[in-house]
């Protein structure tokens, strides 16, 4: 029998049946953060509970810290941050704290080091856990309650999803990133569009991008709602596990990480390579998106009472007009950061468009690697220096900063932001703050100009 | 667990709340995360949807507004609880009284939540949501009553079923503690670990 890849990680990893139809799985590697751990760990002591394998966890401090500087900005992050790592000095768990040099963003230090193998079965209190999928990896986020049973067992009850695949066919035209990819199938798939699938990848735009192009569409996959994203491991993986610090320390072999030939999707989508332009989001959900060449919607292209007035709600929140033109969308804030795009290669597009450049006058641009491995390479290539030339504020230290503004990066009431990252949510980004979600090019191409632009102008 | 414990119905006054793509940040916005405990987040739940920037109650929003200040039950649009793997989402609002939520489909994190925290998510079809959204609108407040063991929705002269897996539904009744269960399954575990080589194990490095 053909299994798709999904089938045959579960499979790999079920522990046993349960009555009522879920099944225990096994997790080879949980991660946790700073914010969704702390009454897991008091779950634990409350029932008398140990940690069932400690060496197989590993703690971060990510979305609190501050990135001006190493220390923490309130008493209220810095007892997060403590109360973490009391915890895993109390379990013998590995904790990479600020100072650091393996500290940053969970989804970005974890293949950073080498953690994540084809094969493996990877759980996050985290959403954007889907990101492992690029390696041929079933990750996904948990709950602070989950985060308490893998601690306490290392497993998890576990409820198989359905299948999905979305097909990316034929080459993508220059200045479209592996970021337009993932929006466009957010686009046509819609937020929540796979609720209760695991989502496979394929074709040839897929195979054809590097590892952080694979990251980068594996985590917006949660976007869908996508609690699996994969990718087949293929010899672009391989090659990527050569060098770390664990790799090499663990291997998943005697599989080969890819669905059958003959395996059956219950759902499949295809979309033509060709068909895809840098995109940008209007709105708040993100899958409220268009190319950078085309207007917003208006009313008109809506038929049912509901979709206009869905329109209308989002609109009045970004403080746009109608049919506007993408272009003509003025911003005040350029962010280049969160683990969607703040990995070396992203920050090596943006600089190629900031080389030269100056950021436009009134915006205040940011740009905050997710590791403080990131941050160094990049240093050491020369980015710093072209960031900050071009009028860039560039951070020393990694984390999620204004991915989500838990730490001192909050966005104003009605400040409008190009951001790199993954959510345009109401108030993501501050209260009322104006999030248009795009590549790290094109938020570096809208830096320059002032307002949201075509990264292919920039040539 | 005994039988005293076993909730099987849920009835009350329920809200209609119709907007999609409720993401967990309106749920529970991140100023109220900064915390290590799981009380108090009562006051964060929908916070910015409740109150204005001044802290006043926003009186166009339902859960201000009698009945709906005694609701129990929300009737939701598409996709309630995206986003964010945050279980104080649903921690704020089992603290806020909500007990039960009706959709069409919940984000997969926020459904196991609420299953780990006894908040019921009877899913059904869009028609039906949009009668009940009706009906949960209306201000008499007439109660809706959810019964988890027949899976049916009675509101008024509707009574419809709902979707929901056996293991929620025994969860939800029972009110079970999933960490307790599993570690029955100690002897297991271990076989599992002994299957594996030393190669598929994860020795972080501290
Ligand atoms: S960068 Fe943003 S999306 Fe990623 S883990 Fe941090 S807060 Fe979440």
């Amino acid at each position: 029998m053909s299994r798709t890849l999904y089938d045959k990680l579960v499979d790999a990893h079920k522990v046993c049946d349960l009555p009522d139809g879920d099944i225990l799985v096994y997790v080879d590697f949980h991660i946790m953060n700073e914010y969704t751990s702390p009454q897991a760990f008091s779950g634990l002591d409350a029932k008398r509970l140990g940690v069932w394998r400690p060496e197989a966890h590993l703690a971060v401090v990510d979305h609190v810290n501050a990135t001006r500087s190493r220390e923490p900005h309130d008493a209220a992050s810095k007892l997060l941050i403590d109360n973490l790592e009391a915890n895993c000095t109390k379990h013998g768990i590995a904790f990479y704290g600020l100072g650091d040099r393996r500290q940053g963003i969970e989804h970005v230090v974890v293949p950073e080091q080498g953690l994540v193998a084809p094969g493996m079965l990877i759980a996050c209190g985290d959403s954007h856990t889907t990101t492992y999928g690029a390696f041929g990896a079933l990750g996904f986020g948990i709950g602070t309650s989950e985060v308490e049973h893998v601690l306490a067992t290392q497993t998890l009850r576990y409820k198989r999803m359905k299948t999905m695949r979305v097909t990316v066919e034929g080459d993508t035209a220059p200045g479209v990133t592996a970021k337009d990819i993932i929006m466009k199938v957010v686009q046509v798939v819609g937020a929540g569009g796979a609720n209760g699938y695991a989502v496979e990848f394929a074709g040839s735009a897929i195979r054809g991008l590097d590892m952080a192009g694979r990251m980068t569409v594996c985590n917006m996959a949660v976007e869908l709602g996508a609690r699996a994203a994969l990718i087949a491991a293929d010899e672009i993986t391989e090659a990527a596990l050569k060098g770390h610090s664990h790799s090499g320390q663990f291997a998943f072999k005697g599989e080969s990480w890819v669905s059958g030939p003959e395996a059956v999707f219950d759902e499949e989508f295809t979309i033509s390579g060709a068909d895809i332009e840098p995109l940008i989001t209007w709105g708040t959900s993100p899958d409220q998106s268009v190319p950078i060449t085309a207007n917003i919607p208006s009313a008109l292209d809506y038929v049912s009472p509901k979709a206009k007035a869905a329109l209308e709600r989002s609109l009045q929140y970004m403080g746009l007009t109608e049919g506007q033109s993408a272009q003509s969308i003025k911003i005040d804030t350029a962010f280049i950061g969160s683990c969607t795009n703040s990995r070396i290669e992203d920050l090596r597009e943006a600089a190629k468009i900031l080389e030269g450049r100056q950021v436009a006058e009134g915006v205040e641009a940011i740009v905050v690697p997710g590791s403080a491995m990131t941050r160094i390479k990049a240093e050491a290539e020369g980015l710093r220096g072209i960031f900050e030339t071009a009028g860039f504020e560039w951070r020393p230290e990694a984390g999620c900063s204004m991915c989500l503004a838990m730490n001192d990066d909050i966005a104003m009431d009605g400040e409008r932001i190009a951001s790199s990252t993954n959510r345009n949510f109401e108030g993501r980004q501050g209260r009322g703050a104006r999030t248009h979600l795009m590549s790290p090019a094109m938020v570096a191409a809208a830096a320059v100009a002032g307002h949201l632009a075509d990264v292919r102008d920039f040539k | 667990m005994k039988d005293t414990q076993m909730t099987k119905t849920i009835k009350g006054i329920a809200a209609p709340l119709p907007l999609a793509n409720v993401d967990t940040d309106v749920i529970m916005p991140k100023r109220f995360l900064i915390t290590i405990t799981r009380e108090g987040l009562a006051d964060g739940t929908f916070a910015d949807l409740r109150f204005d920037n001044a802290g006043q109650q926003r009186p166009e929003f339902i859960l201000n507004n009698a009945p709906w200040t005694q609701a129990t039950i929300l009737v939701v649009g598409d996709n309630f609880g995206c986003g964010s793997s945050r279980e104080h989402a649903v921690w704020g609002m089992r603290q806020l009284g909500i007990r039960a939520c009706i959709g069409t489909g919940f984000a997969g994190i926020f459904y196991d939540n609420a299953r780990k925290n006894g908040l019921a998510l009877p899913v059904v079809s869009p028609e039906t949501r949009d009668a009940l959204l009706q009906f949960a609108g209306n201000t008499s407040g007439a109660e809706i009553s959810i019964d988890l063991d027949s899976r049916t929705i009675t509101a008024g002269e509707i009574s419809v079923p709902f979707e929901m897996g056996d293991a929620t539904r025994t969860s939800l009744i029972r009110g079970r503690d999933d960490t307790l269960d599993s570690l029955e399954h100690a002897g297991a575990i271990r076989d599992f670990e002994a299957g594996l080589e030393h190669r598929m194990r994860v020795s972080v490095i501290k």
